[in-house]
């Protein structure tokens, strides 16, 4: 019998190891992604440059120079321009924002009144928190509040009239206050009917094939300032001499149903992307129209093109700014409109409140981008890579 | 048919606001105890908003002067902001009651559009701004032979500029831009020497510049921009009251009334001044018209005389301190002039 040299079997695990130090650690991470070639250190060192060049100033006109309080233009301008800055000043003209910040966020909306849209955004947010986070129980509850009740109850509060509550016209309303309502009740109402006209659209009933192709063949054809302008300058005409319905109501409308246009073509991408053994095996098991679309398909469908219905969203969020052109003052246009204000005409004014305004559009469209991420990961329970 | 049946749903939704054009204006008014008055989307100095969102400015002021004819208290206006493409559909559609922004009176828009302008509230005019440091010595437009001017383009201005160079047989440089903006920012970063647009323009865009001091307004206008109030045609009460508020603003200017002393020149002898004010006995100069008879004196309570309001809103009380020019009384050298009030 032969016997076995077991020796040179090792009969324990080696340890892991560390990697060597050439591969790990900042060092390593520096040589591999900002000069792992000459063209990268080029590109390193332009950016470096680029952003040596900027920030300072940037920082330097936005928090150190900037001006954060005052009453009026001469808080913002040099003594050469007839103001108490030195010659040569440059900074953010913060106090401008400060000043007009409620014209910001509620328009003209009487400054006595605007607990009302104050208590609306408290409701708004605690209400939509514990929607968007998955964890919170009662969600039915949750979206019946937040869908149903919310909105009648900030349509009370917010137009008032009733309850003792002094009637506040719409024409008063502007800023933050109508680029969200508009924001919230065009993404609230173009969802479903935009799921409802892509349905629409694959059905086999002619007649409702055809109103769907039509619907949103037109309004995809029309740019959003061409339906805002007829709803504000054409309707008034065809209507009744001297009868006029709000304005508000009629930018609401023709934004739901624009949005709600493209929201169709992107929830038939979806329904397309689902293969056609879902819709038999649906078939086969006994399932009704609504019951196959609303257990099988959309669930999937939906899932599959949430970075197009985000994308929808953020679109129609800032394309609410058109209506500037129909006289209404969403947040940009409230900010261009007290550019014309002499006494706060400076040449730091423009830039300063453009800034905020940016500012805020890009929080507001960030927060929806990295909430839809969040999402797509959550639901990516059938192609995760 | 659909829009009808919108314009129903959302009158059941927000509530219905008819205010029957065809009805007399100043009835309507009075029955709902405010004026809807259309201004613009922001210009300094003649309808732009305060800190508070408040409207102030000449053609604000100007509705308010109606509200105070009407109503006795200037504070009972609505303004409704409108862009210059709606702005004559909202006057026609009855949307608004006055449209005091900042619109030249031209014979198609007096004639064609169904409306009627009032007069003029404030005459302005195409006019040049220069950067005196880089022109010196030049005070007069007809030196500028050979500038280079910066002009928005697709606007009656840079028709006016080319007629104008071209009349005076003299050479230039366009520098053209689609936007106001860019326009200003080319002209403060130094890429022309010269500025056109109207003149109660420049004032507002020169506070915007780095160094203002620089920047000189000539003399020169180069064209006719008589901005004015305009009201819907076929209602002559309600033309009436608009044009006579507007020209009791310059009588009482014309008479030193202003919104301080009216109290006391109630008391006075002035036969004139007791007839504008409504103190003469049995008069009936107010009523005819269709408001009250001391009419005068409650426009003036609300916003002065037309001198108060102009140094107020765009003179010496305002940072854009455009001096009176050919706004000034008659009497002082200007074309604002009323007719009698008798």
């Amino acid at each position: 019998m032969q016997e076995h040299d077991t020796s040179w079997v090792r009969t324990e695990m080696a340890l892991a190891q560390q990697a060597p130090a050439g591969v790990r650690g900042p060092g390593a991470w520096v040589r591999k992604n900002l000069v792992g070639s000459v063209g990268d250190a080029i590109l390193t060192i332009i950016g470096i440059a680029l952003v040596v060049m900027i920030l300072p100033q940037v920082i330097n006109w936005a928090f150190l120079n900037a001006q954060w309080t005052g009453a009026d233009r001469t808080f913002c301008a040099t003594v050469a321009q007839g103001g108490i800055q030195p010659d040569g000043w440059s900074g953010a003209c913060w106090a401008f924002v400060n000043a007009k910040f409620g014209q910001f966020m509620f328009g003209r909306y009487p400054i006595e009144e605007r607990w009302r849209p104050i208590l609306i955004a408290i409701l708004f947010v605690a209400l939509l928190v514990p929607l968007l986070i998955p964890k919170v129980p009662h969600k039915g509850l949750n979206a019946i509040l937040f869908f149903l009740a919310m909105p009648i109850l900030a349509f009370i509060l917010l137009v008032g009239g009733m309850f003792g509550l002094p009637h506040v016209e719409t024409p008063l309303w502007g800023g933050l206050l109508v680029t969200l309502s508009l924001s919230f009740v065009g993404i609230a109402a173009s969802l479903p009917i935009g799921i409802v006209l892509a349905l629409g659209r694959r059905s086999k009933m002619p007649i409702v094939k055809a109103l769907c192709v039509v619907f949103i063949e037109t309004v995809r054809g029309i740019p959003l300032i061409t339906v805002l302008f007829m709803a504000s300058v054409m309707l008034p005409l065809f209507l009744p001499a001297g009868v006029t319905f709000d304005k508000l109501l009629r930018a609401l409308i023709g934004v739901s149903l624009f949005a709600a246009a493209y929201m169709a073509e992107v929830v038939r991408g979806g329904l397309q992307a689902i293969p056609k053994g879902q819709y038999e095996g649906a078939d086969s098991l006994g399932l009704g129209y609504w019951q196959k679309m609303g257990l099988i398909v959309l669930p999937q469908a939906l899932k599959l093109v949430i970075p197009g219905i985000v994308n929808t969203f953020i679109g129609m969020f800032k394309d609410t700014s058109l209506v500037y052109i129909i006289g209404m003052f969403d947040l940009l246009g409230v900010v261009k409109l007290n550019f014309s204000d002499a006494n706060w005409a400076t040449p730091q004014t423009a830039r300063s409140g453009l800034i905020f305004a940016a500012f805020v559009f890009w929080l507001f469209c960030f927060g929806m981008s990295r909430y839809s991420m969040f999402t797509e990961r959550r639901l990516d329970t059938g192609h995760k890579r | 048919m659909k829009h009808i049946a919108i314009g129903i749903l959302g009158a059941a939704a927000l509530g219905l606001t008819a205010t029957a054009a065809s009805a007399g204006t100043l009835d309507t008014v009075k029955q709902k105890g405010f004026i809807q008055c259309g201004v613009s989307t922001g210009l300094a100095g003649f309808s732009a908003p305060d800190d508070k969102g408040d409207w102030q400015g000449i053609d604000a002021d100007f509705c308010r002067a109606v509200a105070g004819a009407v109503f006795g208290d200037g504070t009972k206006v609505k303004f409704t902001p409108l862009s210059a493409k709606e702005r004559f559909t909202a006057l026609q559609s009855g949307e608004v009651d006055i449209l005091s922004r900042n619109t030249t009176w031209t014979i198609n828009r007096d004639t064609a559009l169904g409306l009627n302008f009032i007069g003029v509230t404030y005459y302005d005019g195409q006019g040049f701004m220069i950067n005196a440091k880089k022109l010196p010595g030049v005070n007069s437009a007809l030196q500028l032979s050979g500038a280079a001017v910066c002009v928005q383009s697709g606007t009656t201005t840079e028709l006016n500029l080319a007629d104008y160079f071209k009349s005076n047989k003299m050479e230039y440089n366009p520098v053209v831009f689609e936007k106001l903006e860019e326009v200003n920012a080319a002209y403060d970063a130094g890429r022309c020497d010269v500025y056109t647009t109207d003149q109660s323009g420049l004032y507002g865009i020169r506070l915007t510049l780095g160094a203002p001091a620089d920047h000189v307004v000539l003399p020169e206008i180069i064209s006719k921009e008589p901005l004015g109030p305009a009201v819907r045609q076929g209602d002559d009460q309600w033309y009436h009251i608009v044009k006579w508020t507007y020209f009791a603003l310059l009588q009482a200017e014309e008479l030193g009334i202003t919104k301080a002393n009216v109290e006391e020149m109630k008391a006075s002898d002035n036969p004139e001044i007791k007839r504008v004010l409504g103190t003469e006995p049995e008069t009936k100069i107010g009523t005819d018209l269709g408001v009250s008879n001391d009419w005068v004196v409650n426009i003036v309570k609300a916003v002065g005389n037309y001198g108060e309001m102009f140094e107020r809103n765009v003179g010496s009380g305002s940072p854009l301190k455009i001096a009176r020019g050919i706004n000034a009384l008659w009497t002082k050298g200007g074309l604002q002039y009323a007719p009698p009030i008798r």
